[in-house]
């Protein structure tokens, strides 16, 4: 008897899944047009470029197709540095910002849960930068780090720093602006972690003769897991490509030159399209590989 | 403190707490004293403050006013984690993240207790659920959830097991099973357990002693036979079971008894088991010691007899019918009766007459129609702060 009222409601249950996938495809359809015509199109044709070579005799940024795996050869020779410097800028940036961001959305999510009007506002001014270019906020901290600017000026005038000190320009200032840039991306998802944190786990942790401090690192930071892992792969991933923060016109120098800077000058100053495109490929690939490592090692599947 | 295992359950001892939140209170100069080893209920409705008192006692709350003292030491300014206490929380709260077996062990890690893998096991086989020490909590059932609850509590030893209504959430048959086996728990390990619910059978099965605690006091604490067969409060008797309780004049005092006229009905009620011997008095019986007869019984000495009556209401609950009888000036009275026969004894409408002993009679120390003991708070931010806590009550049970 159980068995043939299965068999007879097997095939009711298993038809109304495959109607609603049709539907489904059909709604994905156009998703599917348009990465296939802006992202798969454009990466095959990265990619072909990437391999073309110069014939000579010819103009300036003019190439041809072929298999030119030299490109990639001169690349790691000349900017394997860049690559470097990208992925440890990166780095430390998205540490940065997770410092920054944890106890603020902690904050904001926890502490501020019993206010919810303050809360809303408080997460407001963690969106509010969005609301004004982020060319001009990092130009605006350009202004503010200068030589003459009210911070280093002060320093000098304390002689908490030598008169010929200069902050713009190095490795410091420019993955502090890294590190700002991206800090609501890092803050948002660890709120949303956090804000949904069940205080009583953590009630639990405390009953259970373990400190605010262990109760935080075998408790509250599993549970917010998501939400870190979520906002460094929403930091590192655009922090790695950035050209902005590093370069001469913001807070940058020649010397702190990240990928993303060479391959802008390689694409709109040297007019060498393969090695740009070369270079946009490496930096893909090795986002993906270090991402993919990454998502591996934090054990995402557990995470729900 | 919360060194090692403790080598017994320790004595628990409230001495003057005073709970207040922003705009109410929730307990009022509470002393209470549990022996060790006891199995101690805390018992009555929402919002009495039984929760509030075992959150005070592991520490999750501080008191207002008042000191706590486990085994002799005051640990009234101490942290949770610093007291020799654990709870079973009503949401048994889980690790999520963590499985069935970490789980149990992470008192034991914490406390750097040797072997904590092989005493959680061994915690786990107590609940006989060592065969899902591999599980996630979520991929457990609620029944289980809670056995991994009261493992992960019981494994650490703590001097005072608290348990919050911690069987709410399972069913009749699951519900009866745990009872008997935190009973049997607590007999075998030895350890004090403070077990806070709202359900009387529950309370009245498992508890050696039961306080019944009403608006922040304790109003009984005892025996649960005496509690039921004895109770001293209004509140009590209709709590604890249900009581018909009448309220009239004493008009005659004899040697071991005192006759009260209630609307011009007399009854006797035993001196000793009355809180008050003169004046109006509040006296009552409980509905299974009544008789239900259909003819006029004959008055004899040592027996209550009231009516006749009419009977306006007849329900089954299959051991007993509950018979409500209207008698003229006496209102309505309850009248459980045992189905010795098939079907009802009497039905709907039919003259009836009543009697009880005189000994199943009880007299109260109150009057059944008190007022709130706390003057309700009206300023306009209590009442949002209340009303915000209700919800938040709501959505957590929902």
């Amino acid at each position: 008897m159980a068995f043939g009222a299965f068999a007879t409601s097997a095939p009711v249950v298993d038809s109304a899944p495959r109607r609603r996938s049709k539907v489904a495809l059909l709604l994905l359809l156009p998703g599917i047009a348009y990465l296939a015509l802006f992202f798969l199109v454009p990466l095959v044709s990265l990619i072909l470029t990437s391999f073309q070579e110069k014939t000579p005799g010819t103009d300036i940024g003019v190439y041809n197709y072929a298999f030119n795996v030299e490109n990639y050869a001169f690349i790691f020779r000349t900017y394997g540095e860049h690559m470097l410097r990208s992925v440890f800028y990166a780095v430390v940036a998205t540490v940065l910002a997770l410092l920054f961001s944890y106890p603020l959305a902690y904050f904001i999510g926890v502490t501020l849960r019993r206010f919810p009007l303050i809360q809303a506002l408080a997460l407001t001014l963690v969106i509010a930068p969005f609301f004004i270019s982020f060319l001009l906020r990092t130009l605006a901290w350009k202004q503010i780090l200068s030589d003459e600017g009210p911070v280093i000026s002060t320093l000098k005038g304390l002689s908490l720093l030598g008169s010929d000190a200069h902050f713009t320009g190095t490795a410091g200032a420019v993955i502090f602006g890294l590190a700002y840039n991206f800090i609501p991306f890092m803050t948002l998802p660890i709120y949303t972690s956090l804000e949904k944190l069940d205080l009583r786990y953590v009630e639990a942790g405390s009953d259970l003769y373990a400190s605010p401090a262990r109760t935080f690192f075998s408790v509250t930071l599993p549970l917010s897991a998501p939400g870190v892992i979520s906002g460094t792969l929403l930091t590192f991933i655009p922090i790695s490509g950035d050209y902005v923060n590093a370069s001469n016109a913001f807070l940058g120098s020649s010397e702190t030159a990240m990928v993303g800077n060479v391959i802008e000058s390689q694409f709109f100053t040297s007019q060498n399209y393969p090695i740009a495109a070369a270079l946009s490929i490496v930096l893909m690939a090795a986002i993906l590989l270090l991402v993919s490592i990454y998502v591996r090692r934090s054990g995402t599947e557990d995470l729900v | 403190m919360a060194e090692g295992f403790a080598e017994s359950g320790a004595d628990l001892e409230l001495v003057g707490i005073t709970k207040r939140f922003p705009g109410f209170t929730a307990i009022e100069e509470l002393n209470l004293t549990i022996p060790a080893g006891s199995f101690f209920a805390l018992l009555g409705p929402s919002g009495c403050g039984k929760t509030t008192t075992l959150r005070l006692v592991a520490g999750l709350e501080d008191p207002t006013a008042g000191r706590i003292l486990i085994g002799g030491k005051d640990v009234t300014n101490t942290k949770p984690y610093q007291r020799p206490v654990n709870t079973v929380f009503q949401s048994y709260a889980l690790f999520p993240h963590m499985t069935v077996l970490e789980n149990v062990a992470f008192g034991l890690k914490r406390r750097r207790i040797a072997d904590p893998l092989g005493k959680a096991h061994e915690a786990l086989r107590l609940v006989e659920l060592d065969h899902v020490a591999q599980r996630k909590p979520a991929q457990l059932s609620g029944g289980q959830q809670q056995r991994v609850a009261l493992a992960r509590a019981v494994v650490n030893r703590p001097a005072l097991l608290l348990l919050d209504e911690p069987l709410g959430a399972l069913d009749l048959k699951l519900r009866r099973q745990m009872q008997i086996e935190l009973k049997d728990i607590q007999q075998d390990v030895g350890l004090t357990f403070l077990h806070v619910t709202h359900d009387q059978e529950e309370a009245m099965t498992m508890a050696d002693t039961v306080a019944v605690m009403n608006k922040g006091q304790i109003e009984q604490m005892g025996a649960p036979e005496e509690l039921y067969e004895l109770p001293k409060t209004a509140f009590v008797a209709n709590f604890l079971g249900q009581s018909n309780l009448f309220t009239g004049t004493v008009t005659s005092t004899g040697k071991d008894s005192f006759v009260v006229d209630v609307a011009g009905t007399k009854i006797e009620v035993p001196r000793e088991r009355a809180q008050r011997h003169a004046g109006e008095v509040t006296i009552g019986v409980r509905p299974e010691k009544l008789m239900l007869h259909t003819t006029a019984p004959k008055q004899a000495g040592g027996t209550n007899i009231i009516g006749p009556g009419r009977v306006s209401d007849v329900s089954f609950s299959g051991v007993s019918t509950q018979y409500t009888v209207s008698v003229p000036t006496l209102g309505e009275i309850i009248v459980f009766a045992q189905n010795m026969v098939f079907g009802p004894v009497v039905n709907t409408g039919a003259e009836v007459w009543l009697s009880w002993t005189v000994d199943h009679g009880f007299g109260l120390a109150d009057d059944p129609a008190d007022g709130p003991r706390f003057e309700p708070d009206t300023d306009t931010k209590s009442i949002a702060v209340q009303r915000r806590e209700r919800l938040e009550e709501e959505l957590e049970e929902a």
